[in-house]
């Protein structure tokens, strides 16, 4: 809307439109400093953090020498794949299911399925220790579960809150599109399942790719609940580098924690490219 | 991309051949609403499994007994969790917690409101690139970013030395509530600037054209039509600035002293060390009616469509 009208109403003349680009420029700093502050002292010969006193690798390599470290990145990976691939097909059905239908009792499930997304982790956190604590035993009829073990108690508890996220970014996706494309293909006897995998799936994509891959960092960077859930010996990095960074700063600390935050924001990155194609397509609408 | 022959088994055509009686329209929508619903089925089954139950356990937990072991038994229920809410201990925290959410909810919106501006005032291209730029760290790891101000606040951090330089007191401010304040400015300051982005990109700039043709100043302008505008903004950012603040856990851990905890931090400390599953349950709740509360605000102030 606001492309067509002359700049000069918007923006402010003189000392204050400066004072709005220093403004805006300080509050970026703010955001990338520390981050880059962090990245740089990972690199630093010393014990003392403070103090730049030359390049060095060592705490990379202390790194990946570091067996807890190894077994919990495991334990990481494991969660993050079997959970996004649950999250990313409950997801997308649901987004599907609550846009592309009206049936009765979809508000309802409208509202539930946005609640994982604002409630606070903590929250979520204690729901799933309560439940897991009173239910455990319930689930030891399904062959192969085992919810004595923390991995599953891990996988559930994480497609919990991604199913949300993932049906988001696919329901953002899907209001763009509109539904006569579908009905183009059911018109040429598609059958319900080729016009999806034909023509909504391929449309869709980017969305739950989009999804997927914030599936993804969402489950790598819990700590909360994670850290309520997971039982000894299986703990999730997120949780191990919890307990070490609680402790103080260390340079081993400096080290994971840059490992960690370069992961987060690759796939943050990757995410936002792939469904900034469906932003851009909106706006030339 | 192989191009498959057409499907060999025949569609069921019944649902296209249309309509003479109104029965067979209703009974196609009704059949669809079916579909819709089978397709939903599993998603809803498993959130009512893993979210709603769980919901349900710790509402229940909160009116639960607690053996003297420290078990929580649900059995007996009673208020006695919702009595032990008025205690000075909780309520010393829930008080610090309220006023440290405000602040940092206030002091979000004063950094992001002028930054949401600029960006939604450049040209698309830029602006594309400066919402990335501030959603990079919206969903990147939050417990790093927090832990990269223990990096800078510690006794030999560059903040630390650089305040000391500036002759601003002794510099040392990790491990408290400017520290926690801090923490949380810096961990959800992008959460008020997309929704302020997106209430103010939205503005009809020929008004503000309009306001300054009938001689209103700059200042007048954005005083009188684009901040009334751009509230829904203000309400959606502030709501979800708001809600994560006041249940924090993570920044008063890391950053803040053994003085400095917030009702996450006491919830957690009652689940983990008390052992007192109906106390932490009821607080629970509470900070559970918050959110309900504030997320209905917010969606009145149309914070869905932001």
């Amino acid at each position: 809307m606001s492309k067509g009208v002359a700049k000069s109403t918007a923006e402010p003349q003189g000392a204050s439109r400066w004072l709005l680009r220093g403004h805006s420029a300080a509050v970026f700093a703010f955001f990338y400093a520390p981050i880059v502050v962090l990245c740089v002292f990972s690199f630093n010969d010393s014990n003392a953090v403070g103090n730049w006193n030359g390049f060095t690798l060592d705490w990379y390599s202390d790194l990946f020498a570091n067996d807890n470290i190894q077994s919990s990145i495991w334990v990481s990976v494991k969660v993050c794949v079997v959970s996004t691939l649950i999250s990313v097909v409950l997801g997308t059905a649901g987004a599907l299911a609550l846009e592309r239908f009206r049936w009765w009792g979809q508000k309802a499930f409208d509202a539930v399925l946005y609640l994982p997304i604002i409630i606070p982790d903590v929250t979520m956190a204690v729901m799933m220790l309560v439940f897991f604590s009173e239910t455990a035993s319930w689930f030891d009829w399904i062959p192969g579960v085992n919810l004595q073990n923390g991995l599953e108690k891990l996988v559930f508890s994480h497609v919990a809150f991604n199913i949300s996220f993932v049906s988001v970014v696919v329901r953002a996706r899907l209001a763009n599109l509109d539904a006569s494309m579908e009905e183009a293909a059911a018109d040429l006897y598609a059958n319900r399942w080729q016009a999806f995998r034909r023509v909504t799936l391929p449309q869709i994509m980017p969305g739950v790719i989009g999804g997927a891959l914030l599936a993804v960092t969402i489950s790598l960077d819990d700590v909360v609940v994670s850290s309520f859930v997971s039982a000894v010996g299986g703990t999730p990095l997120s949780v191990y580098v919890f307990g070490m960074l609680r402790k103080g700063v260390t340079p081993l600390v400096n080290s994971v924690s840059v490992v960690m935050l370069a992961a987060s924001m690759a796939f943050v990155m990757a995410s936002l490219v792939i469904s900034r194609a469906t932003g851009s397509e909106r706006e030339e609408r | 991309m192989p191009v498959e022959a057409p499907p060999g088994d025949a569609p069921e055509l019944e649902d296209t051949t249309e309509v003479a009686t109104p029965g067979l329209e209703y009974q196609a929508e009704r059949a669809k609403a079916r579909q819709g619903f089978l397709l939903g089925l599993p998603t809803i089954v498993y959130l009512l499994i893993f979210f709603v139950a769980p919901l349900g356990f710790v509402v229940a937990y909160s009116f639960a007994t607690r053996t003297s072991t420290g078990r929580t038994e649900l059995r007996d229920f009673n208020l006695n969790a919702y009595a032990r809410l008025g205690d000075d201990i909780i309520m010393t925290v829930a008080w610090r917690s309220l006023w440290m959410a405000v602040l940092a909810t206030l002091i979000c919106l004063v950094l992001a409101y002028p930054l949401a501006y600029f960006i939604s005032t450049r040209s698309p291209a830029v602006r594309n690139m400066l919402l990335v730029a501030v959603m990079i760290p919206f969903w990147s790891n939050f417990l790093i970013r927090t832990y990269a101000w223990r990096v800078l606040l510690d006794s030999d951090g560059l903040v630390t030395q650089g305040l000391e330089l500036l002759g601003l007191g002794d510099g040392r401010i990790l491990f408290t509530s400017n520290a926690v304040i801090l923490g949380l400015v810096y961990g959800y300051l992008p959460f008020m600037v997309l929704p302020l982005y997106a209430a103010i990109e939205r503005v009809d700039w020929s008004l503000v054209e309009g306001a300054r043709d009938l001689y209103a100043s700059g200042w007048a302008a954005f005083r009188r039509v684009v901040w009334p505008l751009s509230r829904p903004g203000v309400i959606a950012g502030s709501m979800l600035v708001f809600v994560p603040s006041f249940g924090a856990y993570v920044t008063p851990a890391i950053l803040g002293g053994n003085k400095e905890g917030l009702l996450g931090s006491y919830i957690v400390l009652q689940f983990l060390s008390a052992r007192n599953g109906p106390v932490g349950s009821a607080v629970s709740v509470v900070v559970l009616g918050v959110m309900l509360v504030s997320t209905l605000i917010y969606f009145r102030a149309g914070g869905k469509n932001l």
